[in-house]
């Protein structure tokens, strides 16, 4: 036998799952730098979300509607509670809140473009209302921000409804965050702001403290809008029970739930990735805040964080929803992270579906950025239409499921057409493990 | 002078006269009876309107005023004349916390003293108050000019960005990266317009002028490599 055949075997190389590759990369940069990692985006991490669920669709107990003809409807209306002026959605996907600043202005447009050619929404963000995005924007929802940034009571008047945001699930208790290089001239001067600066806005109003204090407030807003336009709460997931009833006790006609899904456009990848909970464990305690309050379906819920297609749609309606709000799904829908500029990611050091450096200025595709020659790759028109029909398809794929539950009303979508393929979903969601009848925590259970 | 009575008349129905004023309608002159510390009371109005309020009020007085002058013999709660645009509120008592907060425009006089966190995240209004301001007072402010006659709180000017703060008497601390700054003649000169604006006998040259130190303005990276 020659040498090499008696070679004691080596230990195959071990990476730590502790001190993962990307893990030590990020000690490195940090050591490098000096500053913590900022992005766009929301909670990249696996987390128990709409994917660990199932519908049990029809069967001998239920019979199924006609799949595509049969009537099944979308519809829905907000701020039905003390609003003279509900808003009325033909469907109950809304776009969330993503100001310009963030986004281009053609982004903003297209947005409102799609929103209103689909029959919803759109919302402002911490920045401020743009004369496009009013006009191109059928329903347009007002955001009021701790940072008041380009806050005035003629634009308050011109919306459709407010949302107080209270906060938002990729950094509950954290403020909005734009750095240097998008304050341009436009956006320093509607945030009277000085231009160049790394903006962090305030992370708690600046006039109110607390529930009491929040239903004055309230008050205030009906007051110079003459109780026309409904008044929505926005908050992130955190203890979705009390802050659902605390905001239906402040006097909201709806309430906004986001979960750490919910994108950014900067923000600390620690606050990201580890405050808050996800969308998935904020909705059953939000509705049943809301039943304990005889409130559910009078204070309307809206959902957002990591809606992607008409069966996370479906999924979040049937846990007692009124609606979803989506926002990444729409920059995606509009050319975010489309792999035609996978040449221009590369030199960005990144690729197609992570590039999150939102904040930098410098996206390819020309929706999170302030630079005129970037911004302009984006044809709003065109924008307006993929989202359109993203919306379009998401609907009919939340019409797909509702019949095959045998529902006439994607509302009518209820808990007991879910099961759930693991613990934590069960648990979270309140719907049966796939082929048993028990959750955890199902009272009388035991568990 | 037109009078409505809130002892006999709805907030609701109080604003929405108020608030459809216009600027070429005869009465200009109103006047509240009973205010009794009625939240929300004279928001949103926007017209050159002269609105005198008998009493104390609650919350966010003014709020959101533009063009209006409002006058009130009392003291005022949290928020008076917040995110004001223009015009102006002169409060004869004491104001509650927040008192201008995010003020884009207009003059905010309170004769008495302000509490806490007055001028909070303004943004251009100018706020004179002729007592004291309690702590936190012009956080994050962003524009505009803040007047204090008397002595200053802890914390005056924390994460300030360009407003300008002048104070008379003392300061117990400033603010994150607020600081004591040259009072040149340009800010005398402002200081004197202000002064006499709010009908306060005073010499500029008693006060001193703080603003930022600018060292938040941008994230502080190693860029060694």
């Amino acid at each position: 036998m020659s040498d090499q055949d008696h070679k004691i075997p080596r230990t195959v190389p071990i990476q730590s799952v502790t001190f993962s590759n990307p893990i030590n990369a990020e000690i490195r940069r940090a050591a490098a730098t000096g500053i913590y990692d900022i992005r766009g985006g929301g909670a990249k991490r696996r987390v128990p979300h709409f994917d660990d669920l199932l519908f049990l669709g029809a069967s001998v107990s239920r019979y199924p509607l006609e799949g595509y003809r049969e009537r099944c409807d979308t519809s829905v209306t907000l701020g039905t509670r003390f609003a003279k002026n509900p808003i009325k959605l033909d469907i109950p996907i809304t776009i969330a809140g993503m100001s310009f600043g963030a986004l281009s202005a053609q982004a903003k447009e297209a947005l409102g473009r799609g929103a209103s050619a689909a029959g919803t929404s759109t919302t402002t963000g911490d920045g401020g209302m743009t004369p496009e995005e009013r006009g191109h924007s059928s329903k347009l929802v007002y955001q009021y921000l701790p940072s008041r940034y380009g806050m005035n009571p003629d634009d308050l008047r011109k919306a459709d409804a407010i949302e107080i945001v209270v906060g938002q699930g990729a950094k509950p208790g954290g403020g909005g965050m734009l750095l240097g290089q998008k304050i341009s001239d436009r956006v320093a001067e509607m945030r009277t702001l000085p231009k160049g600066i790394d903006q962090r806005s305030a992370c708690r109003h600046p006039d109110w403290t607390g529930p009491d204090d929040l239903e004055i407030k309230i008050l205030e807003l009906r007051e110079i809008t003459g109780w026309r336009v409904p008044i929505y709460v926005k908050v992130g997931g955190t203890r979705p029970y009390f802050d659902t009833a605390l905001a239906v006790k402040a006097g909201a006609d709806v309430v906004v739930l986001d979960g750490m899904q919910g994108g950014t456009a900067a923000t600390q990848d620690v606050f990201i990735e580890h405050v808050g909970l996800p969308t998935l464990a904020c909705i059953r305690p939000a509705v049943r805040a809301l039943q304990d309050l005889g409130l559910h379906r009078e204070v309307q819920l809206v959902v957002s964080g990591g809606i992607r297609t008409g069966a996370d749609v479906a999924k979040a309606l049937a846990l007692g929803a009124d609606a979803v709000a989506i926002g990444t799904a729409a920059l995606v829908a509009l050319g975010d992270n489309d792999p035609k500029w996978e040449d221009e990611y590369q030199k960005l050091g990144t690729t197609t579906g992570a590039y999150d450096d939102w904040h930098e200025g410098l996206d390819p595709a020309g929706i999170t950025t302030q630079d005129p020659v970037l911004a302009a790759r984006l044809d709003p028109v065109e924008g307006g239409r993929r989202l359109r029909n993203y919306l379009k398809v998401m609907t009919l794929e939340a019409q797909t499921i509702a019949r095959a539950c045998g529902h006439n009303h994607l509302h009518n979508l209820e808990p007991e057409d879910l099961c759930a393929l693991t613990m934590e979903a069960a648990a979270m969601a309140q719907v049966p493990l796939a082929g048993t009848d028990w959750y955890p925590g199902k009272p009388g259970s035991g568990y | 002078m037109s009078q409505i009575d809130l002892a006999t008349t709805s907030l609701r129905e109080l604003n929405e006269t108020l608030q459809a004023q216009k600027g070429g309608d005869n009465q200009t002159a109103w006047e509240i009876l009973n205010p009794r510390g009625s939240h929300a009371l004279a928001v949103g109005l926007d017209a050159p309107i002269e609105v005198t309020v008998k009493g104390h009020t609650g919350y966010y007085c003014a709020g959101m005023n533009q063009q209006a002058t409002v006058h009130v013999e009392g003291s005022v709660g949290p928020g008076v004349a917040e995110n004001m645009m223009s015009g102006a509120v002169i409060v004869e008592g004491d104001a509650s916390q927040y008192a201008g907060a995010t003020g884009h425009g207009g003059l905010l006089v309170i004769k008495g003293n302000a509490s806490s966190r007055c001028g909070i995240s303004m943004k251009g209004i100018d706020i004179v108050v002729q007592g004291n301001i309690g702590h936190m007072s012009a956080f994050m402010a962003q524009a505009g000019n803040l007047v204090v006659c008397g002595d200053a709180g802890d914390a005056l000017g924390d994460s300030l960005y360009e407003a300008r703060l002048f104070v008379r008497g003392s300061v117990k601390s400033l603010g994150a990266d607020c600081i004591e700054k040259e009072m040149r003649a340009e800010h005398l000169e402002l200081l004197a317009d202000l002064l006499d604006r709010a009908g306060v006998d005073a010499k500029p040259e008693e006060f001193r002028r703080y603003g930022s130190a600018r060292k938040l303005y941008n994230f502080d990276i190693d860029n060694a490599y």
